[in-house]
């Protein structure tokens, strides 16, 4: 069976810093993946490059062994690879169940069916749905930018999962939830996971719920890998300690 | 609480439009011309709203729009074409127009986005004005004929006038109907976020092009009935002026609301007639109440008014309005 996503040989450079050195990789259907790596390590460049928010120098970037390097970002969520970003992003004037509409209407008929078709796009169960598992049914006619940090981060990822993505690519989910948030949210993606076989690239600084939440683990230093395996593997790598405490 | 909102919105729209309906009984045939003028206007205004107010792509050329139209309308009608095809080609043009000018809206955004706009207007301007051969110059073109409808002559001031209301409430309807839409919503995220928009399969470059080829569409439709409202156009009020003019009109009504363009050419067309009386004081009258309103309400009217009824919303408008570097962040990514 051919890798959901594989990675081969990315690089990235702005003028003379090189962002991204090289990377090769696969991510395997159903498997949650790890990137971990100190600031400054290219995980983020590497998951612009990948979904097209950048073009890469080098390298080639394959979904079901289709190369889809450097195509769009709105064509490629439309092959089923969705992303969150790093700093929250969520429509704060439309309501929640808006913003998951909005996630959800472009997939699916044409420019003209979405002109002249339902308002909700026929998608409001379907919203309703996802704010059910995600715990946010209560907040559905809100504006989204009336939410708390914590509600915002998991509408973003809401958001993600709204079209099915065969792959989502989170870019530090967990960054300033707070530890009941941090949990719930753990449980939601562990759900969807388990329960679609949707596959997972996640990149966290928080250790914890990354190990928890992982079967496997990239560390990024410097635009390379320099370890992955399972948690257990990569928390005893002296490598990873190394690029960790060494500076 | 919403309940209550939508019956009182209702009941304001109903006694608006009754006041629309009956309002040339009550006035002279200039006072129905100035209406007639606040009524083509608006449909401009509501244009710019569109590509401004709802999808966030600053644009200084919708004066330009509405003289292409007015000039399509003009020059045909005077040749013995039908009202009703100038009329079309008029819209079409502006709408293959607008959607060309929403190129450069690909690549630069903000302020560069509207020095390219402002450009292109003054360069449609110079056209009006250099083009002897098809424009007139600047002694434009005169004697044009006001249409008919099914046999019904459009020629005196009130039916004029209710030809123009008729066409505002089309188009409102029309408008009402597409932000309510998918691409309403598309439109809104393209403005607040486009990079995350992108990101969720929204095609942000094909809703730019149609945000500027819809608007520019409906200014065409303002000058296709500007010009038998006058019956005379000449190059001078395409000039830049109208443009900031009907950008004053967006953010002053309040800019993303459906019905900020009516409020907002309320006070752009019709405040300035009613100050007359101030004689040579109304200019530095209306600059300053202008200047008071952005100041204590950068949301425009409607905002003023969402902001009483709903504290709530003063949040979430309020900062955007104020702050619309907000979805900045995100340029260097299209």
């Amino acid at each position: 069976m051919s890798p959901v996503l594989s990675v081969c040989d990315l690089k990235k450079s702005f003028g003379g810093i090189v962002a991204v050195d090289g990377v090769s990789f696969d991510v395997n259907e159903g498997e949650i993946l790890g990137i971990i790596g100190p600031n400054g390590s290219g995980k983020s460049t590497l998951f612009n490059c990948i979904l097209g928010q950048l073009q890469p120098s080098g390298g080639e970037v394959r979904l079901d062994g289709r190369p889809v390097t450097g195509m769009r970002p709105c064509d490629l969520n439309r092959l089923g690879v969705s992303r969150t970003f790093q700093l929250l992003q969520v429509f704060p004037q439309l309501t929640v169940r808006e913003n998951l509409i909005l996630a959800g209407q472009e997939h699916k008929g044409t420019m003209l069916s979405r002109l002249i078709g339902r308002r909700d796009a026929g998608l409001s169960v379907a919203a309703d749905q996802m704010l059910g598992f995600f715990r946010l049914d209560h907040l559905a006619d809100e504006p989204a930018g009336g939410l708390s940090y914590g509600q915002q981060k998991l509408l973003d990822a809401a958001m993600a999962f709204m079209a099915g993505p065969r792959l989502a690519l989170l870019d530090e989910p967990a960054g300033g939830v707070n530890l009941t948030m941090l949990a719930s949210l753990r449980d939601r993606l562990k759900a969807i996971n388990t329960e679609q076989g949707s596959t997972f690239v996640v990149i966290e600084h928080n250790m914890e719920f990354v190990m928890a939440l992982c079967h496997r683990i990239l560390v990024l230093a410097e635009g390379r890998i320099i370890a992955q395996g399972d948690p257990a593997q990569v928390r005893r790598d002296p490598n990873v300690i190394e690029a960790y405490l060494g500076h | 609480m919403r309940r209550g909102r939508g019956l009182l919105a209702g009941i304001v729209l109903a006694l608006a439009a009754a006041f629309l309906i009956a309002a040339p009984f009550g006035f002279k045939p200039y006072g129905i011309f100035i209406l007639s003028m606040w009524a083509v206007m608006t449909i401009a205004a509501i244009g710019l709203n569109l590509t401004l107010g709802y999808a966030g792509q600053i644009s200084l050329a919708q004066a330009a729009f509405v003289g292409i139209g007015a000039y399509i309308t003009a020059y045909l009608t005077t040749k013995g074409w039908p009202f009703w095809t100038t009329y079309l080609i008029g819209g079409v043009s502006c709408f293959a127009i607008g959607w060309l000018l929403g190129y450069p809206a690909l690549r630069v955004q903000h302020h560069y986005l509207a020095f390219v706009t402002l450009a292109f207007n003054t360069l449609i301007y110079l056209v009006f004005r250099n083009e002897e051969w098809l424009t007139g110059g600047i002694y434009g073109i005169t004697k044009i004929p006001r249409p008919d409808v099914l046999g019904w002559s459009m020629d005196s001031p009130r039916e004029f006038y209710y030809f123009c209301l008729a066409h505002l409430a089309l188009v409102s309807l029309a408008t009402w109907w597409l932000i309510r839409s998918p691409w309403g919503r598309a439109f809104v995220a393209l403005r607040e976020n486009p990079m995350r928009a992108l990101s969720l399969g929204v095609d942000t470059r094909r809703y730019t092009l149609m945000a500027f080829a819809l608007g520019a569409a409906l200014g065409g439709i303002s000058g296709a009935l500007y010009a038998p409202l006058v019956q005379f156009v000449d190059p001078t009020p395409f000039a830049l002026g109208l443009s900031l003019n009907l950008l004053l009109m967006v953010v002053v009504g309040g800019s993303g609301y459906l019905f900020g363009p009516f409020l907002g050419a309320i006070v752009a067309v019709l405040l300035p007639e009613w100050l007359r009386f101030t004689q040579g004081f109304y200019l530095m009258g209306y600059a300053l109440l202008v200047m008071i309103l952005m100041v204590f309400c950068p949301a425009g009217l409607l905002g003023l008014v969402d902001r009483l009824f709903k504290p709530a919303a003063k949040a979430a408008r309020g900062t955007v309005a104020a702050r619309p570097d907000a979805a900045a962040q995100s340029d260097s990514a299209r």
